[in-house]
């Protein structure tokens, strides 16, 4: 099979344009009969189904939550970029785009991200209009800020709660819809597999979470928007059931999966106290504005950090990256973070933390500035450390944040099955190989209100449906096998519960497939990893019933997809010899120990093909070209 | 850091479906550090349990950070536990003393049927959102953003009122069982700003007409609610969703 | 958007109700206080009455006063019964109570309790209207000052009403502000003010009832 990204021809600021004028419309007259299954109610999945909903599409919309109002675009705190350009200070379209292309590190596509920011301003002027309360100036219009070392202010935010109320407004379009009618929504239900008839994705199999039972869900088309797959590390900022299931079993039905290996590694994370901990907190990255990054000179200092000289203190950034200090890009200042510890320079109990120093500012500003920009973020350190930052250095490491990876989409964000599309963190589209700070929110409401709107339509429109309902044996097979697999797993009643297997695999994929990766601890990962699986299908326990309300059935399950997503992960970073963005192959690194990219070699993406267990999934390459942004090397010296 | 470790009691509510009777059950709990969180305390227990081949006790739970509203439990007698302005996940066992017993309950309320242990079903803020928590416009056509100023004091507060995490402590901790706090949240947030100002008469009769049905209580001004509100939302919203159903319906 | 249902059928135009009938309730305290201030003007030796006597006989015969009568009872009336409508109503929205609660912890009891006190000021006003009203008017024809002094010679009377007017303090302590919060007026830049409202009636109107009995025990 070979990949067809399907983008539209033409200049790039005009192929979104001509596409739409290309694609074919659904008559509105029509639309009724067309029947969309959403699974995820997130950003993008909400944004969707209700945009959907609107134009007459029936809407069928299912989240594992009780609420769509609890996906984890709630925790996003920065804001969302566009290029509205209201400070005046030089932002357009295209700089959003060059941005976001290089910001990449050159490993996504230009087309791709081009409408991304084109379509950004529209989402700025919808979410207003949805009651989004968004920071404001005195004069009543709307506030900007710089993020995540952008050159220009281009962010939108609502307080530290940006992901929050954008939600909230998909949320309110979406409940909208499901008080008219237009949308069937089921709370509680996890989608466990997909259902191919005549080779069209034509809809789902989900658990109902509280009886247990499997139910199917038919559709012309599905949509995936479940997010995306951090957890596979265990311990991430992700909340405790993000997880893969979806999109794996999507990659088992023929969805190809992309570039598996890019993960964002956040810097500025509070460090893990003890083996107890199931959950890491991020701190914003604004904090490095402001603080200094450093730790002890001498090896396995354990002094108070109060007590070490200003003279036996390393600001590393400062000293590697004199012109950015510490303001270098997330990939950047978590790795170095990593290698000092990794050197024995590490703080705190388990030596693996760097100190984040206020001392500087609080001494030329006052403690009250400090107060009143990061108030929040020292109170939440507080609680959760029950150590005062304005007294002592805060301890930070740096935690696995989001998965530029995910299935593989073309121009449409259309899965490599007819009929199955993937949109926000759930598919791999725009953010290359790192995204940029403000820019989830952004893809997930872009693809939502203003991408698969139409492209949904053209699918519709141009494809024919056989008559089947739930009953269709797909469907029953499909419920046959969740069962039995549920049985499966229900029988094996062995000796480690599920989250400490889960804790194991997270150690291998944080050690071996985390910052910084190698030949030969990627090779000892997918020794490890089989290994885990048999042990997980030949030892887990799981307590309760099947048929009932059962969060360990349901780790059980994700679990179980984790294990073999996690090898696929280390596969693609095997097969990637070269640094780029978030993947740091430690081979590929230049003299001063920055990311060595390989364009000629590897400017492509990997899309994996499933080719049943037991077998290596294959290898498909989708190349990448620059025509518009030149790839470079990146340089923060 | 502290390397005391705590022993400790928890009598937690055990029920096993919406239709059985529940009962409390003790357990020891040995061993607990206090900068673990409450909910890293309670999966340490289930890991135990599981282990000894008992049920895990559920509890609902997702991002840990006190932002998604999921986390919901009765702790030794208040919503969220002891700590003002924060949610379960949030309180650290640093809070409570060695040998103490800690009652851990679900959110009780004839509105929140229990589904099972400590997890509630909450989707009556689902059907109330569904009834007027929004403004009616549709995807595409919205005007610029900057099209219409808001003061910024009139945008701070409509953000005040739109913190609400919807985990239902107002509910949980109200002698009446009443959801004020979460309908006036919505209805002060979309009243302030000019988007939601075509609506207002019909948002706020739909919603309290919804949350009627479901079976909350009345409120009674004991202003519990705001006390325990893990986001701080102030019941001055309710006294605006009061105005708007009086401007709504007398005026 | 969903249905509304009729006002007086929904939550918040029953709690809209109690409060207008509270307000009302208050305005007849005021009244009612000012006329039997010249209670105090009665002298040992009988005479000082006569205002007092006159505001009575006025109150008791004049034809305008009937239907105002009426529509105190009325306030009455609906204050107590949609007061306990409700209490009925919130109890429900609960049917399993917790096991461990601390309300202390988030509420004064005082707002708690407002069914509690409002249930026995309930009661004293059974025995007061008895006492006074149902007494002078229907059964013995005398005036009121003589009931005055006679009821308020005994020290238990006396101090049955001095706690009744404990639970009144209470009951309009959270019962004032609930109405404006109620009602919507309850928001920032007037609270200190509604504050002030609040304490005259919690506070002093309670106070100005005690010393009627306090004099005609003590002074007379």
């Amino acid at each position: 099979m070979t990949l067809n990204s399907k983008i539209p021809d033409g200049p790039i600021e005009k192929k979104w344009d001509n596409h739409r004028f290309n694609m074919k419309l659904v008559n509105p007259a029509n639309k009724l009969k067309y029947h969309v299954v959403v699974v995820g109610t997130g950003l993008a999945g909400a944004s969707a189904a209700a945009s959907l909903a609107e134009l007459g599409y029936q809407v069928t919309a299912l989240c594992y939550h009780e609420s769509p109002r609890r996906a984890h675009s709630i925790a996003a705190q920065g804001g969302i970029n566009a290029p509205k350009n209201y400070p005046n200070d030089g932002d357009s379209i295209w700089r959003l785009f060059y941005d976001t292309v290089k910001g990449g590190d050159y490993r996504a596509r230009e087309a791709n991200v081009y409408r991304l920011a084109q379509v950004s301003n529209n989402i700025i002027d919808q979410c207003v209009a949805q009651g989004v309360p968004f920071a404001r100036e005195y004069g009543g219009l709307l506030d900007n800020r710089s993020f995540g070392g952008a050159q220009v202010s281009r962010t939108f935010y609502a307080r530290g709660q940006t992901g929050q109320q954008l939600l909230l407004g998909a949320y309110a379009a979406l409940s909208r819809q499901i008080g008219l009618g237009n949308i069937k929504f089921y709370d509680r239900r996890e989608m466990l597999d997909l259902v191919v008839i005549d080779g069209q994705a034509r809809g789902i199999v989900a658990r109902n979470m509280v009886t247990g039972k499997m139910e199917s869900y038919l559709g012309d088309a599905v949509i995936l928007a479940t997010g995306g797959y951090g957890n596979v590390f265990f311990l991430s900022t992700n909340a405790m059931m993000c997880n893969a299931t979806a999109t794996w079993r999507a990659h088992k039905r023929g969805a190809f999966f992309g570039n598996p290996c890019f993960t964002q590694i956040h810097p500025t994370c509070i460090p893990l106290s003890s083996d107890h901990q199931s959950k890491l907190t991020l701190m914003s990255e604004s904090l490095r504005n402001s603080g200094r990054i450093w730790v002890p000179k001498a090896k396995g200092d354990k002094r108070h950090p109060n007590d070490i000289p200003e003279e036996e203190r390393d600001y590393y950034l400062e000293r590697l990256y004199p012109s950015f200090g510490n303001l270098v890009p997330r990939d950047v200042a978590s790795r170095r973070a990593k290698e000092m510890c990794d050197k024995g320079h590490g703080v705190g109990a388990t030596g693996l933390a760097v100190y984040l120093d206020f001392s500087t500012t609080i001494k030329r500003l006052g403690k009250k500035w400090v107060e009143e920009q990061y108030g929040n973020l020292f109170d939440m350190y507080k609680q959760i450390t029950g150590e005062d930052g304005y007294q002592q250095p805060m301890r930070i490491y740096p935690a696995v944040h989001y998965t530029m990876g995910g299935l593989w989409v073309d121009y449409n964000l259309m899965s490599t099955i007819p009929g199955l599309f993937v949109l926000g963190e759930a598919n791999f589209s725009d953010h290359g190989a790192n995204r940029l700070g403000a820019s989830a929110l952004m893809q997930g409401l872009a693809d939502g209100y203003f991408v698969i709107p139409y492209t949904m339509g053209d699918y519709l429109a141009s494809n024919k449906f056989s008559k089947v309902d739930t009953n269709h044996g797909a469907f029953k097979d499909v419920e046959r096998d969740l069962d039995s697999m549920t049985k499966k797993l229900m029988s094996i009643k062995g000796k480690k519960p599920v989250d400490e297997i889960h804790k194991e695999l997270g150690k291998i994929m944080w050690d071996k497939c985390g910052m910084g990766r190698n030949e030969a601890r990627l090779k000892e990962a997918l020794q490890e990893i089989p290994k885990l699986r048999e042990e997980f299908w030949n030892n887990v326990t799981i307590t309760g019933s099947a048929d009932s309300f059962n969060q360990e059935l349901e780790k059980a399950h994700r679990l179980a997809d984790f294990l073999e997503l996690g090898e696929l992960m280390c596969h693609d970073a095997l097969q990637r010899e070269e640094s780029c963005g978030g993947h740091f192959r430690e081979e590929h690194q230049t003299e001063e120990g920055e990311a060595k990219r390989n364009d000629e070699k590897f400017a492509f993406v990997a899309a994996w093909e499933y080719k049943g267990a037991g077998n290596a999934a294959t290898l498909h390459k989708e190349p990448l070209t620059f025509e518009y942004v030149k790839p470079s090397q990146r340089s923060y010296k | 850091m502290s390397e005391q470790t705590m022993n400790l009691k928890l009598k937690i509510w055990r029920q096993k479906d919406k239709n059985s009777k529940g009962q409390f059950v003790t357990y020891a709990m040995p061993g607990v550090s206090p900068d673990m969180s409450f909910l890293e305390m309670l999966d340490l227990l289930n890991l135990k349990l599981v282990r000894n081949g008992e049920e895990a006790v559920a509890f609902d739970h997702d991002c840990r950070e006190g932002i998604c509203g999921t986390c919901s439990m009765f702790i030794n007698g208040r919503a969220h536990g002891p700590l003002k302005g924060i949610t379960a996940c949030q309180l650290h066992m640093r809070t409570f003393t060695d040998g103490e017993t800690i009652v851990i309950e679900p959110w009780r309320a004839k509105a929140f049927p229990i589904i099972k242990d400590l997890v509630v079903d909450r989707s009556a803020f689902e059907r109330i959102m569904q009834a007027g928590g929004f403004v009616s416009v549709r995807t595409g056509g919205a005007p610029d953003g900057n099209a219409i100023p808001i003061s910024k004091a009139v945008a701070d507060e409509a953000m005040d009122a739109a913190a609400c995490i919807g985990c239902g402590a107002c509910v949980a901790a109200c002698k009446n069982g009443s959801a004020m706090l979460f309908v006036s949240a919505k209805v002060s947030q979309l009243a302030l700003l000019p988007q939601g100002y075509a609506e207002r008469k019909t948002r706020v009769e739909a919603m309290v007409a919804q949350m009627d049905a479901e079976g909350f209580g009345n409120c009674s001004n004991t202003y519990a609610c705001e006390a325990e509100c893990p986001k701080m939302i102030s019941v001055e919203h309710i006294a605006r969703l009061n105005r708007e159903y009086v401007r709504a319906k007398l005026v | 958007m969903g249905k509304p249902t009729k006002f007086l059928t929904s939550s918040v135009g029953r709690k809209i109700t109690l409060a207008l009938s509270g307000f009302f309730l208050c305005s007849f305290l005021v009244v009612h206080l000012v006329i039997n201030l010249f209670a105090l003007k009665a002298k040992p030796d009988g005479t000082g009455a006569e205002m007092f006597t006159q505001y009575g006989d006025f109150m008791a015969t004049h034809p305008i006063i009937r239907p105002l009568e009426w529509s105190l009872f009325a306030g009455f009336l609906l204050h107590a019964v949609l007061g306990i409508f409700l209490f009925i109503k919130n109890r429900q929205a609960r049917p399993v109570r917790y096991d461990m609660n601390r309300p202390s912890e988030n509420s004064t009891w005082t707002s708690r309790f407002a069914w509690l006190t409002g249930i026995l000021v309930g009661a004293f006003l059974v025995v007061h209207i008895n006492t006074f009203f149902i007494q002078s008017r229907f059964i013995q024809h005398r005036p009121m000052i003589d009931f005055i002094k006679e009821a308020f010679a005994s020290p238990a009377y006396v101090t049955f009403y001095m706690v009744a007017l404990v639970f009144l303090g209470y009951h309009l302590k959270h019962g004032l502000q609930s109405a404006f919060q109620t009602l919507g007026l309850r928001v920032g830049r007037y609270e200190k003010l509604i504050d002030a409202i609040g304490v005259v009636f919690w506070l002093l109107i309670p106070i100005g009832f005690a010393i009627i009995p306090l004099y005609f025990l003590f002074a007379y």
